[in-house]
């Protein structure tokens, strides 16, 4: 709504959420730039005498045989293929779903929308049990294969390739006779934009920020993607005898989050129209 | 969305009732296997990740492993185990009170802040809708370091505000105030991304009823409450569905902080802590497969009654 006047009351009120929402980010970017010694002996929300921010940063690289770069490694390896697989499996099930009739698709229906209930972590552990039975833990292919599957994201691409998709295109282009998989990569995918990237982007947030399921299915640290290895930083650091390295679990931390956020703000004109368009349907 | 062009012939007409129940268009649909072609992979990975685990799950829970005997059959033991343990049913407590706290705060922030962006009256709105969104692409670890630092007796804030000002500001992560503690991650993390849900559903709220509001001189509050709210409640009742799993689901922020608070953390802090701790300290998975499943039934159940209630009289306005 435009013509309204703006408020510094009301600004001043959503200003509290929004230093609320960054007051943990000033700080990991402050403390960043700590010694291990200025950490313990510096106020937190404000520099140390010291600006040892290149310094951690080499540390925290090279540090154990740069084991973080590994992490790193792991981390992409385990986005592009699981949040990339995700993303292809659900634009290609909710095209399907939003365009076609087939038998059984009322019970695909009640099944996948089930699914978006039942509780993530309750399934890890089964999830764990079987894979152990296939021989698949303790492998790549563990922390991937269930990233696969997002039921949020076929319903997203359901409801998306419903509304962005004109009937009368894929009318004209099944009387000229192109062939149906031509048709949804040359006519529809382009279309179809929008979601792909909302879809594809929180599908990578949630793989990238996996915690649970590596740390159950992985036990040889190499194969460790970057939040299950910063908290073993942690641990060790918090355990009696452990060599302190919080400047390295901070720096890390730092190091973890910029990517994502970086490509949030960059991507942004994508995934606000992308979720925009999910919301219709409510 | 029901904008139904006549068909032609009985086979269309069969498909009508499945297509209006499930809300999706239109008339050249193909009814054909080829549709089932490009849903099949999908179905194959869900079928290995979601439909085998539960029922491999459902399977363990009926057997039980003793070092000596091997393993038995044992019927509906580990169920009755389950119901009957005091350690399960105190961590399903602490769940319920942290939803019963937690989620009616964060979903109440979210609300006011996407109405507060989405009025137009504020000063750089898209810096406030984009900054509170940020905390949600922090992975759960970070967060939970971050607040633990913030929290801790070292060199957190909390420790040095009392320091400095000489305040007794109570520990956060002893016993009386982890459980508040964990709630702050959890809403730090997910309150900007429910405002966007909710922004999302504000920003197509049709202008016509804005338009009805106007000539009838409605107040910004009376706006609020019979034109905005009514027309995102389908975003209300996902968001706190969505939630409410998420509360019941708790396991990342306990099981990170458990090392700053060993003492007020324990191993059956929440159903899920438990069931972890069950497979992977003490190897018994099927008591925890059967943990697992209670749990996953329970959610499915409150789930089910809040959009029952959520739901209720939609079509009255």
């Amino acid at each position: 709504m435009t013509g309204t006047r703006r408020s510094p009351l009301l600004t001043g009120l959503t200003g509290i959420v929004f230093v609320y929402s960054l007051l943990p980010l000033v700080w990991l970017v402050i403390n960043a730039t700590k010694s291990q010694e200025g950490l313990l002996a510096s106020f937190g929300l404000w520099f140390a005498d010291d600006f040892s921010l290149w310094q951690n940063i080499t540390q925290t690289l090279t540090y154990d045989d740069g084991v973080f770069l590994l992490w790193l490694r792991n981390t992409v390896l385990y986005v592009v293929i699981g949040a990339g697989g995700a993303t292809a499996l659900a634009t290609l099930g909710g095209y399907g779903l939003a365009r076609f009739d087939f038998p059984g698709k009322r019970a695909v229906f009640a099944v996948v929308i089930g699914a978006v209930a039942v509780p993530g972590t309750a399934l890890a552990v089964p999830t764990f049990l079987l894979f152990s039975k296939l021989g698949l833990t303790n492998t790549p292919w563990s922390v991937i294969i269930p990233s696969l599957v997002t039921p949020f994201g076929l319903y997203l691409m359901w409801t998306f390739s419903a509304e962005a998709i004109p009937v009368d295109l894929i009318e004209a282009a099944r009387i000229e006779g192109a062939g149906e998989l031509r048709i949804f990569t040359r006519i529809c995918l382009p279309l179809l934009g929008p979601g792909i990237v909302t879809v594809l982007l929180f599908s990578a947030v949630a793989t990238w920020n996996n915690y649970f399921l590596p740390l159950i299915m992985l036990k040889d640290p190499s194969w460790y993607p970057l939040p299950v290895g910063l908290d073993t930083w942690n641990s060790q650091a918090a355990t009696a005898g452990g060599e302190a390295v919080f400047n390295l679990v901070i720096t890390g931390s730092l190091l973890t989050v910029v990517p994502l956020v970086a490509t949030f703000l960059l991507l942004q004109r994508y995934w606000v129209s992308g979720l925009a368009a999910g919301a219709i349907k409510d | 969305m029901t904008r139904m062009v006549p068909t032609i012939g009985a086979r269309k007409r069969r498909a009508t009732a499945a297509r209006q129940h499930l809300g999706s268009p239109r008339r050249s649909n193909r009814r054909s296997w080829v549709g089932l072609g490009f849903v099949a992979p999908f179905l194959s990975v869900f079928a290995l990740v979601f439909v085998a685990p539960i029922a491999y799950s459902g399977y363990l829970s009926l057997y039980r492993t003793r070092l000596i005997g091997g393993t038995t059959f044992v019927g509906v033991q580990n169920y009755a185990d389950v119901f009957g343990d005091t350690h399960f049913w105190s961590a399903l407590a602490r769940v319920a009170l942290f939803l019963l706290v937690q989620v009616p705060i964060m979903l109440v922030l979210a609300l006011a802040v996407a109405l507060a962006v989405d009025s137009g009256r504020l000063y750089g709105a898209g810096v406030f809708r984009l900054s509170i969104f940020l905390p949600y692409a922090v992975p759960a670890v970070v967060a939970v370091l971050m607040w633990g630092f913030l929290y801790g007796p070292q060199f957190g804030l909390v420790a040095g505000l009392n320091r400095t000002y000489g305040w007794s500001i109570p520990n956060p992560l002893g016993p009386d105030l982890v459980l508040a503690s964990i709630g702050n991650v959890v809403t730090w993390s997910y309150v900007g991304y429910n405002m966007l849900i909710f922004f999302s559903a504000l920003r197509v709220v049709p202008l016509a009823l804005y338009e009805a509001a106007a000539v009838d001189g409605a107040s910004p509050w009376r706006v609020i409450w019979h034109v905005k709210l009514p027309a995102i409640r389908g975003s209300l009742v996902i968001a706190t569905i969505f939630s409410i799993i998420g509360s019941f689901q708790l396991f990342n922020e306990p099981a990170i902080l458990r090392p700053l608070a060993m003492n007020a953390i324990t191993t059956d802090y929440t159903p899920n802590l438990y069931a972890y701790f069950l497979s992977f300290s003490g190897q018994q998975y099927n008591y925890a497969a059967t943990v697992a499943i209670v749990m996953g039934a329970f959610t499915m159940v409150i789930a089910y009654l809040v959009q029952l209630r959520g739901m209720r009289g939609m079509g009255d306005r």
